[in-house]
């Protein structure tokens, strides 16, 4: 009784509502996206984007850019295109400049932070971007409004283009044969996945965003057959985990990103015994 | 008027030549087999026949009543499909993408379409199946009904009994014929079996790095190449 009169009262809170609203949101578009990634093998592609991200974020620290994402969103776009469309004419080292490139902005962003930062708490600042420790608690109105508006695009898009989507992850070459774009629609799965990574950010934290991204979707593949269920199943898995995950960590001072991660691979293994049988 | 019209065709990767000096036709309603051994260009062939490669020279034009567009395709079989989470009425249906123009949804007539193509092809009980569960032929017949989907005028098939066991590619073949002859849907059929191409086939192009024979199959079984392997593929069974 105790634990839910608490939970009612940080529930009061307005920091612990935009919480809410965002890791839900970003929960819903990331799973969303995460069956197409993890279905066209491009589940590294988050994690990569998401140190392109970390790196942006360094620059734009150290140019003291009051709102970092307008620096932050449009390199990880650019950084997406490039790995995944262009990436496809040189296939055999896609593999490897995807890995180049994201250790590079990784290496490089903490360098950069620890040479010009004014800050006294270089390592607690790399932290918690690197694992979302507090950040969702602590967003600012404008970062909501961002979130809240992007997610609704990206859910838009996403059922908007449902049925091209699935032609694209499920045969590229028999839908454009057959006259749709296909190179389009990987550009535009390019562009809309950098925008989750970025929102995700927020959540999780860039090195924990690609659990964020493929266990909803593996998790939802073990138990069901057909794409749409999957898709509803992983979306349903990845908003109940995040919501849990962000409550518990409320109550029990947890980091938020590891939180919901452990929670999501609990959920894993519970849908792989259920799928086993 | 022809349907397709090859002609000084040269595929190749990367300003390397796989097969040159390409001239044929298919007029509507013809069944073209193309044969040649293993790495001989086929596939590219088929390829660049679906306009998703461009030749290194000549020109490949379709006629006036067929759009690049209105070609169904069978693909060679590709790993990535294997466990994906697809029920066959999904894969059916995304054949239809190319006819829906800017609605994002597939129309009512459009599910009873899809639905008609299945029950042609003796898989509609399977419709709400997963595709990585079927057998070998049942999944065919499920890629075959999203390129009749796709198209009522001309099927590009790309090996399309490879690793079938022979009485399914039997199945398999007299199918293909059936909708050739009864539907009036043109084939073009790449295949290694050359004794299945001289059966069912009403033309034949075999290529190698050039192209060793093209014209009706009563013609190849007389030349010499046509003997050689037909004989050879007599003698094994
Ligand atoms: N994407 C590619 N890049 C470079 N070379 C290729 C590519 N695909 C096929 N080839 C080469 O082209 C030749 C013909 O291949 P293909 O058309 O698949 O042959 P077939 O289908 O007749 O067995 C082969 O020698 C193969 O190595
Ligand atoms: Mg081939």
């Amino acid at each position: 009784m105790a634990i839910i009169e608490k939970l009612w009262q940080y529930l009061q809170f307005e920091f612990v509502q935009n919480a809410l609203v965002v890791g839900v949101l970003i929960a819903l578009c990331s799973s969303l996206l995460g069956v197409t990634l993890v279905l066209k093998r491009f589940s590294f592609i988050g994690d990569g984007l998401s140190h392109v991200a970390f790196g942006a974020m360094a620059v734009a620290g150290i140019l003291g850019l009051t709102n970092e994402m307008i620096l932050v969103m449009p390199i990880t776009v650019i950084a997406a295109i490039v790995l995944l469309a262009a990436g496809k004419n040189v296939k055999i080292k896609g593999d490897a400049s995807l890995a180049m490139l994201s250790v590079a902005s990784l290496g490089i962003g903490y360098l950069l932070l620890n040479i010009f930062s004014s800050s006294g708490n270089v390592s607690g600042d790399v932290c918690s971007t690197l694992f979302g420790s507090t950040l969702i608690l602590t967003l600012s109105k404008f970062d909501v409004c961002l979130c809240i508006v992007m997610s609704v695009i990206v859910i838009l898009i996403f059922v908007f283009f449902y049925n091209r989507i699935f032609a694209v992850t499920f045969d590229e070459t028999f839908t454009a044969a057959t006259g749709t774009k296909a190179s389009l629609y990987n550009l535009l799965i390019a562009v809309v996945t950098a925008v989750i990574i970025v929102l995700a950010m927020n959540l999780v934290g860039s090195l924990l965003i690609s659990a964020l991204v493929i266990f909803p979707a593996l998790s939802a593949m073990r138990v069901f057959k057909s794409f749409k269920k999957v898709v509803i199943c992983a979306a349903a898995v990845s908003v109940i985990c995040s919501l849990t995950g962000i409550l518990i960590s409320i109550m029990a001072s947890t980091p938020v990103g590891s939180t919901i991660v452990a929670i999501d691979i609990v959920v894993f293994m519970i849908f792989a015994l259920i799928g086993r049988r | 008027m022809a349907q397709l019209i090859c002609s000084d065709v040269t595929l190749g990767y990367e300003g390397k030549t796989v097969t040159e000096n390409l001239n044929f036709e298919v007029n509507a309603g013809d069944y073209l087999c193309i044969v040649g051994e293993n790495g001989a260009g086929k596939s590219t062939l088929i390829k660049a026949l679906l306009g998703l490669k461009n030749p290194m020279s000549g020109t490949i034009t379709t006629g006036e009543r067929l759009k690049s567009t209105e070609i169904g395709y069978l693909p060679q079989q590709t790993l990535i499909q294997k466990d994906f989470p697809a029920s066959v009425k999904e894969i059916v249906l995304s054949g239809l993408l190319n006819k829906c123009g800017l609605r994002p949804f597939y129309t009512k007539e459009q599910k009873e379409f899809a639905k008609k193509q299945m029950e042609r092809l003796n898989i509609a009980h399977l419709s709400s199946k997963c595709y990585r569960e079927l057998s070998g032929g049942q999944q065919q017949r499920v890629l075959l009904a999203r390129a009749l989907c796709a198209t009522g005028k001309m099927l590009l098939l790309d090996e399309p009994v490879a690793g079938l066991d022979p009485k399914v590619t039997k199945e398999m073949y007299e199918l293909i014929s059936s909708l050739n002859k009864e539907d009036g849907i043109t084939v073009i059929m790449v295949s290694h079996d050359i004794t299945a191409a001289v059966k069912y086939a009403s033309h034949i192009l075999h290529i190698s790095h050039t192209p060793l024979f093209f014209g009706k199959k009563e013609d190849y079984i007389k030349t010499d190449i046509g003997k050689s392997f037909t004989e050879a593929m007599g003698g094994e069974e």
